[in-house]
């Protein structure tokens, strides 16, 4: 089992574990890779290029905290990569890249925010079937 | 005998400066101003008062400093004469323990402290324009000095300072020294990640168009990753400016900065 492998089924198992876990969550309509650009682009929902580069050439300004997602639908599996949005922590600890779902267990979260998750998970969706689009 | 104890304590000694250094990331890395992650044209407008905007607040501030108010019609001057010499390295050493409150005070807190008790004029609101043009003139008479926090008794201030510094917040679950410890010097988003030194301020921003506080720089990280800000007079917000005092004791103040 290569190491990859042996994360994503760890994170998978974590998931399961957790109430409401991947399963209850996932939206039941495929993503819209064209909608999924526009959220990794935008710096009020995806947030994304906060930390990683894209190849999103008009977003002029783009991290350099995390790996580049040019490729990442190559590297990682639909699943997989619905796994690192919805909890990063499960491949990586100590990650500084946010649940996407998670909705609770923060310290002191704006009142507008509390309860909702950074991306839905039709949004979540979206945003996986753009990643697929990366080869 | 003493021959092989030597050895022995040396090495403890050396494993516990170890021990310290990896606890603190902030202390065994080379420490650098927000100044040097500015552009050179932002640089020169620090550089130059006459080009620096906070000028302006220095400018009011000085004014106030001569004007008697309150029921007691006393001038900060009164007291304290020259603030070239009075006020003299006060803000590197601020916020500072006050042994009749039993607590530390920030610099803010304690003019307002004269205001009230020794002028008998009205405190000024906190970040209020006032409060601001009176606080950069104050900080001014410090420039150029190394910043000095070593009071015992702030040790549980800052302590609790650095927890919070340490501590995850908000909906995107990021704590200060994930970004000003371990990734200062990479890009978040277009935007270079300083330090976090607290050396420059009061100090005017381009992007607020306006002199501002260490809290209001605070409360932007904190928003940033969709926290609540704690309140402009919380305990929480001392305990932080004396932990990042400490973290950059012996730089040199800069107030009133130009950040961008
Ligand atoms: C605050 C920082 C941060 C944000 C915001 C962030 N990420 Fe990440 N991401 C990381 C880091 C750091 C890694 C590297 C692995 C790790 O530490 O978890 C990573 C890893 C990844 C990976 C795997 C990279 C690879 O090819 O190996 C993907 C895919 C990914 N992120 C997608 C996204 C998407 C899509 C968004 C926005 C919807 C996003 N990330 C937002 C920090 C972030
Ligand atoms: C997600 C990353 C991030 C987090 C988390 C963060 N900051 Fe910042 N901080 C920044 C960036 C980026 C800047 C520079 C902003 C600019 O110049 O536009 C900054 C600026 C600062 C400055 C001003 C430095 C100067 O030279 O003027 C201080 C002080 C500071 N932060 C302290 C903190 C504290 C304390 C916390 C936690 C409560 C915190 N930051 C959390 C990214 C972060
Ligand atoms: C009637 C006299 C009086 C007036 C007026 C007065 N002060 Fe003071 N101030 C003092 C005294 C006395 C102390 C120190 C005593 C103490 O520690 O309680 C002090 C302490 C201070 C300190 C702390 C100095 C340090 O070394 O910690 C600052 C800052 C300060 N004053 C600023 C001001 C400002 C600004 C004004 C005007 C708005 C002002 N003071 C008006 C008498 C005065």
């Amino acid at each position: 089992m290569t190491g990859a492998m042996a994360a994503s089924l760890g994170a998978a198992f974590a998931l399961l574990l957790a109430p409401g876990g991947a399963a209850a969550q996932q939206a039941d309509e495929p993503g819209d890779p064209a909608r999924g650009r526009a959220i990794v682009a935008s710096r009020q929902a995806g947030l994304c290029l906060l930390c990683h580069a894209a190849p999103i050439a008009e977003e002029r300004f783009q991290g350099n905290l995390a790996p580049d997602l040019a490729g990442a639908g190559k590297r990682w599996s639909e699943g997989e990569l619905r796994l690192r949005m919805m909890d990063a922590a499960a491949f990586n600890p100590d990650t500084i890249m946010p649940s996407y779902a998670r909705t609770e267990g923060f310290n002191r979260v704006a009142p507008a925010l509390a309860g909702k998750p950074l991306l839905t998970p039709r949004q979540i969706e979206d945003v996986v079937a753009y990643l697929r689009t990366l080869q | 005998m003493a021959n092989e104890v030597l050895p022995v304590a040396l090495l403890a000694s050396v494993l516990a400066l170890a021990g310290v250094l990896a606890a603190s990331p902030s202390l065994s890395a080379e420490r650098r101003s927000g100044y040097e992650d500015m552009g050179p044209a932002i640089q020169a407008m620090q550089r130059d008062d006459a080009q620096n905007p906070a000028t302006l607040w220095v400018k009011e501030g000085e004014l106030m400093w001569g004007t008697r108010t309150g029921r007691a019609q006393r001038s900060c001057a009164d007291c304290h004469g020259e603030a070239e010499r009075g006020m003299k390295g006060v803000a590197a050493r601020y916020p500072a323990f006050d042994p009749a409150l039993g607590k530390p005070l920030t610099l803010a807190q304690r003019i307002n402290q004269c205001r009230t008790q020794r002028q008998r004029a009205e405190a000024l609101a906190p970040e209020s324009d006032g409060m601001l043009q009176l606080e950069s003139f104050v900080a001014l008479q410090s420039r150029g000095m190394p910043i000095v926090q070593q009071d015992p008794r702030l040790q549980t201030h800052r302590d609790r300072g650095e927890a919070l510094f340490r501590q995850r917040l908000g909906q995107l679950n990021l704590s200060c020294a994930q970004c000003h410890d371990e990734r200062a010097g990479l890009r978040l988003g277009g935007t270079p990640i300083p330090q976090g030194h607290p050396n420059g301020y009061p100090l005017y921003r381009l992007e607020w168009q306006a002199v501002g506080s260490l809290g209001r720089r605070l409360r932007n990280c904190m928003t940033g990753v969709r926290a609540a800000p704690y309140a402009v007079d919380a305990p929480e917000m001392t305990d932080l400016e004396i932990f990042l005092k400490w973290r950059a004791r012996g730089m040199a103040m800069e107030s009133p900065a130009v950040r961008p």
